[in-house]
């Protein structure tokens, strides 16, 4: 492949907007996805994701604006969420499975008996880099600015939340609100990335740069970071692998997050193998 | 009164349970106390009682007016491999300040701190590449930075060595002679509970109460554990030992083996 052939896309206005957004997106990911795999939460992230597609199809039959229906319906998912993993009135992962698969459900059904067939639900489920519209661009971008202003603003209350609960409530920390406030990013995250990546690829996406910066760093801070990072270059990498193979961006993407994950684990020998054994202990 | 915290009768639990039944209880400032019984028995409940992170289903709590409360968790509780240095755990005390980047008056009040308890120089060590007694004085210095007036540490002395044990409870006993009010929860009545000025014994609900001279004897003992007791002299100390059972020897010392 020529440098002509891998800089051709760039000349196409929805291949930029997909880059961008795919890049932006991977480190939106990433920088919450440290938050999801400190706190077990990868199944909420796998969960909610899956929840939104319901919001999503119910948005497209009725008319609603997608965004605005599939996000307030992501939200009423991410507190119902919340509140049964904070109440725990029965296992919450058995919950956790139980509304978002419902949901996700619910959304495959009612595109089928809806006659949503110019509802583009592949574009949902797996990611499609023809998607992406200039809308998306400012979204991402509108929803990262938000994440970042809700982790510089509240990176002391979140870092002890996320550590020891308990003593954080009992110091004064309002972890009830602080919980509703990450689930409120997580979610507003997953709806803006779910065009590029895809709602059942969009846990890996939180996942995989945070699991691997923890592989091969001990601070927190410097995890926050390198998880974007890693999480960008997966998203651009990605984007380009799936313009170039044909492929849809959300398989791409993750993809290249899984050769990462790889790579780290051979490079960081046994402190990273330990780290990730203790990661999965959490 | 300078009661810092006052229970009175108070019930509390988890669900529809109660763990703590007819509590009274009041904490002084500069007051070590000491709460003992077996598992279950509610003495972590307590505590959180006390902290006010368990909501109470009966009675009353009162807290004077400003009490500040410093609070030291089980050290089984916490996750060790969290990507957390000892500057950054210590730090967490600090939430109302909305930066999140470290002012040099908190970098130089951590140091202040982690020096005063002896581990100045593991500031920017991970927390879990620390000995047993070196991992509770981090959370020792975290609830010291937010300058208590009571201190409340959750079996401060689980599952470290006498030495360890020796060195926490002669640094408790220095914060104590400083003005600070302590509460803590022990299983320990030999190496921890018979050196404190006061004890609670506790099972559900308060079976004892004042000095290790009274509430140390076999009465109240087998009132709180269920189970007979002894207690000896030795040096002027209460040593605490187990009854033998109906006055049998246990099968695997009649065997003459080892555990």
């Amino acid at each position: 492949m020529t440098l002509d052939e891998l800089l051709r896309p760039f000349e196409f206005q929805f291949f930029q907007n997909g880059l961008v957004v795919a890049t932006v997106a991977g480190a939106l990911c990433g920088l919450i996805g440290v938050y999801v795999v400190l706190r077990s939460m990868s199944y909420i992230g796998h969960g909610l994701s899956h929840a939104i597609f319901g919001g999503f199809a119910v948005s497209a039959l009725a008319g609603v604006n997608l965004f605005l229906g599939a996000g307030l319906w992501g939200l009423a998912s991410a507190l119902a969420v919340s509140s049964v993993t904070r109440r725990r009135p029965i296992g919450s992962d058995a919950a956790i499975g139980v509304i978002t698969t419902a949901s996700f459900a619910f959304g495959l059904a009612a595109l089928q008996l809806g006659g949503g067939a110019d509802v583009d639900a592949d574009a949902a489920l797996f990611g499609n880099v023809l998607g992406v519209t200039r809308g998306d661009v400012l979204l991402v971008s509108g929803v990262t600015l938000f994440a970042v202003a809700v982790i510089v603003l509240r990176y002391r209350s979140l870092l002890f939340v996320t550590f020891d609960p308990e003593v954080a409530e009992a110091s004064g920390v309002p972890v009830a609100r602080i919980d509703a406030l990450l689930m409120l990013v997580l979610a507003a995250s997953i709806l803006a990335t779910m065009n590029v990546m895809g709602v059942t690829l969009i846990a890996a996406a939180l996942v995989l740069p945070a699991v691997v910066a923890r592989m091969v760093t001990s601070s927190f801070s410097t995890m926050l970071w390198l998880s974007a990072l890693i999480g960008g270059v997966c998203g651009f990498v990605g984007m380009n692998l799936s313009y170039h193979l044909d492929v849809a961006s959300g398989p791409t993407i993750v993809l290249v997050g899984g050769v990462l994950f790889v790579v780290a684990l051979a490079v960081s020998g046994r402190r990273g193998r330990v780290r990730l054994g203790r990661l999965a202990t959490h | 009164m300078n009661d810092l915290l006052a229970l009175h009768g108070v019930r509390a639990g988890y669900g529809d349970g109660a763990v703590l039944e007819d509590v009274t209880l009041a904490v002084g400032a500069g007051d070590f106390v000491g709460i003992v019984g077996p598992s279950g028995s509610g003495k972590s409940t307590l505590l959180r009682v006390l902290l006010g992170s368990v909501p109470v289903t009966g009675g009353a709590v009162r807290r004077a007016p400003g009490t500040r409360v410093g609070y030291v968790p089980q050290v089984e509780r916490i996750d060790w491999d969290f990507p957390v240095t000892v500057s950054q755990c210590v730090l967490m005390a600090r939430t109302g300040r909305l930066a999140p980047w470290t002012s040099r008056q908190e970098k130089a009040e951590v140091r202040e701190v982690l020096g005063r308890l002896g581990i100045g120089d593991l500031a920017d060590r991970h927390i879990r590449a620390l000995s047993g007694g070196q991992q509770q004085r981090v959370f020792l210095a975290r609830a010291l930075l937010g300058e208590p007036d009571l201190l409340l540490l959750d079996e401060p002395t689980s599952g470290v060595d006498v030495r360890t044990r020796h060195e926490i409870l002669h640094l408790l006993g220095e914060l104590h002679d400083g003005g600070l009010g302590i509460v803590l929860t022990t299983h320990d009545l030999n190496g921890i509970a018979a050196h404190l000025p006061r004890l609670v014994c506790l099972n559900g609900r308060v079976l004892g109460e004042g000095a290790p001279a009274d509430v140390l004897v076999p009465e109240v003992l087998e009132a709180t554990y269920g189970s007979p007791m002894e207690v000896l002299e030795h040096g002027g100390m209460r040593v605490v030992v187990d009854a033998p059972v109906g006055g049998a020897v246990l099968p695997f010392r009649r065997q003459g083996g080892a555990a």
